[in-house]
């Protein structure tokens, strides 16, 4: 198990390095910054002074030496535009993204599990087919559109929610959250469901077959035939048995919950790290687009090793098949 | 001909057997026919400057203009009738996500042949790039891509085909991998054909079957993400319109209750995935022998 989680995380270093270098590349070699930040009537002398103020005078592989130096001092430059160093600029909107996107995560749960449920124990009713048909819906729906929909309908028609914003926060341990008051809940609601939307889809599929498939199993003909109630069986034994995939699946998930987030996140105005990063783009803010993509490669590499290691950890199939590799 | 045409047929009627697959397939073909046609059947030129009437604009669906023309489904900012930039929209994104689909398909595939037949170091090298690649959400990297190359309906074709080649690549080596072993890839052998032959002549026809079914599907996401990518500002650029574009352009006359211009757009993009979405779902359930059995139950 040791040897594994060492290789495991030697793997993840790799990714992390490669990604960085991708990513530095592809950023900072191509286009010239120096054009978009400095006004256009500066003359020869006041560029060359502002390039050399930025670094971008040196060849690249110094710059990227530079980079990856300061990265590991948490450094990874100033934002040109707000002039304040990207990590913090990243650090100051992340709370925001978290909270979005794990409210997110508690709708699909605490909606799709129930909802898969039920269609996976009466596939042939109604409501079972309702239920498919409208997780079919939430696959097909493009995100944004849906978006603009609820702001449609809950600001504008019904005037129940603010369309955009994050509203009211609370200090909890040194993080602003909103889930605290009632503005900030009426400014996460819309947002958080629209996030929400396709894992929810998938939830309920995922958790549908899993029903179906463990119903025809042995084990629950066996607790049916020794007289245990339907109730009880699918309480303890089918939902037992269909969870494990779906924690996999969640905690997987929660990565691309994230990156997700930039969509929901500039449709409402929440002021979150994706949001920064499509404003960032439009800026060519580089150290900003460089920090956030090394840290979602960051939080990325993470979720996989972290999924990994517990998977390991609960089946020990996974680790047997690992080693004869 | 009688045996090369029977397996056509039952694949005909397994698929005929889901109504709704079938009306999922006639919507298809309807939509395809007003994107092709859209220059002879839509109302007006939306981007013939002389067509267009600023006091036109902003109308609501169903009201009338002074000559007579109705805009059924309203008018956008600048007099410009919906119904007509929704079926050039239409054109313009089934045309970027068929063509990027078409062009992943053939590199993915391409990369994926010569993964499974080349094997060793290649092999191995390909897979962890496709292993890394997949574990990124495919928007993060279009994003990133676009935010790298710039805007342009190219560099969005370009984008498209950067995040689908890896999952054709998987497909395919893993098909591939799988018909290797069959016995008419040794006979190929012992009569000693070339690598390149066995591969393209012999392995390819038998993989590409179930490989399209899967970019059918594949054309929807591709039509979904480019519209995410164009709402963002990173897609396509204003001279090509795609129903993204056109949703995105809404948003602004969103709050002042003008819901139409992001509407119906986006309908037209709704009713689109879900067709193709049904249409695949229904061609991989008749062509996957395992569930075959089931159908007509």
């Amino acid at each position: 198990m040791l040897a594994f989680a060492a290789k495991r995380l030697a793997q993840s270093i790799v990714v992390v390095f490669i990604m960085s270098a991708l990513v530095f590349v592809g950023v900072y070699a191509i286009g010239n910054p120096v054009d978009i930040l400095i006004n256009p009537q500066a003359d020869q002398a006041e560029i060359a002074a502002a390039t050399r103020a930025l670094g971008l005078d040196q060849p690249l592989w110094r710059q990227y030496w530079n980079f990856i130096s300061g990265a590991f001092a948490g450094d990874l430059g100033k934002s040109f535009a707000a002039n304040i160093p990207a990590v913090r600029l990243i650090f100051e909107r992340m709370p925001a993204t978290l909270e979005l996107a794990l409210a997110a995560m508690v709708i699909a749960v605490l909606l799709g599990i129930p909802l898969g449920l039920w269609a996976g124990l009466k596939p042939d009713t109604v409501s079972g087919r309702a239920i498919m048909a409208g997780s079919i819906l939430g696959f097909s729906l493009p995100t944004f559109w849906v978006g603009l929909m609820l702001i449609m309908v809950f600001s504008v028609w019904l005037g129940w929610l603010p369309p955009t914003g994050r509203g009211a926060t609370v200090m909890v341990l040194g993080l602003p959250v909103s889930f605290l008051t009632w503005d900030g809940l009426a400014h996460l609601f819309m947002p958080a469901l629209n996030l929400a939307l396709f894992k929810l889809s998938l939830l309920i599929r995922l958790t549908r077959a899993g029903t179906r498939e463990a119903l025809a199993q042995d084990y629950v003909r066996f607790a049916r035939a020794k007289g245990l109630s339907m109730e009880r069986v699918v309480r303890v034994h089918v939902l037992k048995n269909i969870m494990i995939p779906i924690v996999t699946v969640t905690g997987l998930e929660f990565g691309s919950v994230i990156a997700f987030a930039i969509v929901t996140e500039t449709i409402f105005a929440w002021p979150g790290m994706g949001k920064l990063l499509i404003d960032s783009i439009n800026v060519l803010d580089r150290p900003v687009i460089v920090a956030y993509l090394l840290i979602i490669v960051l939080i990325f590499v993470l979720i996989n090793l972290l999924v990994d290691l517990a998977y390991t950890a609960l089946d020990p199939r996974v680790r047997l098949a690992g080693r004869s590799t | 001909m009688i045996a090369a045409q029977a397996p056509l047929r039952e694949f005909t009627a397994g698929f005929a057997r889901d109504r709704i697959a079938v009306a999922a397939f006639a919507t298809l073909c309807l939509i395809l026919l007003a994107a092709i046609g859209a220059p002879l059947v839509s109302p007006q030129d939306p981007y013939d400057l002389a067509q267009l009437d600023i006091l036109d604009s902003k109308f609501a669906p169903g009201a009338k203009a002074g000559a007579g023309f109705t805009f059924w489904l309203g008018s956008d900012d600048q007099g410009r009738d919906m119904v007509s930039a929704i079926l050039y929209g239409l054109r313009i994104s089934l045309g970027v996500g068929a063509l990027s689909t078409v062009i992943a398909l053939a590199l993915g595939m391409a990369v994926g042949l010569i993964s499974a037949y080349a094997g060793g170091w290649l092999d191995n090298l390909i897979m962890r790039l496709v292993d890394l690649q997949l574990s990124f959400p495919s928007i993060l990297i279009a994003l990133v891509l676009l935010a790298v190359v710039g805007q342009g309906v190219d560099k969005i074709v370009i984008a498209l085909i950067f995040v689908q080649w890896a999952y054709y690549a998987r497909t395919v080596r893993g098909a591939a991998l799988a018909e290797k072993r069959r016995e008419y890839v040794d006979a190929a052998r012992v009569m000693a054909f070339s690598a390149r032959r066995i591969v393209f002549r012999h392995i390819l026809p038998n993989v590409l079957p179930p490989l399209i079914v899967v970019a059918t599907v594949q054309v929807a996401h591709a039509i979904a993400l480019e519209a995410t990518l164009s709402f963002l500002g990173l897609g396509m650029p204003i001279t090509s319109p795609s129903l993204g574009l056109l949703i995105s352009n809404g948003f602004a006359h969103l709050l002042s209750g003008r819901y139409w211009i992001s509407f119906f757009p986006g309908v037209a993009l709704l009713i689109t995935i879900v067709a193709i979405n049904l249409v695949g779902d229904r061609l991989r359930d008749v062509l996957n022998p395992r569930i075959a059995h089931h159908y007509g139950a």
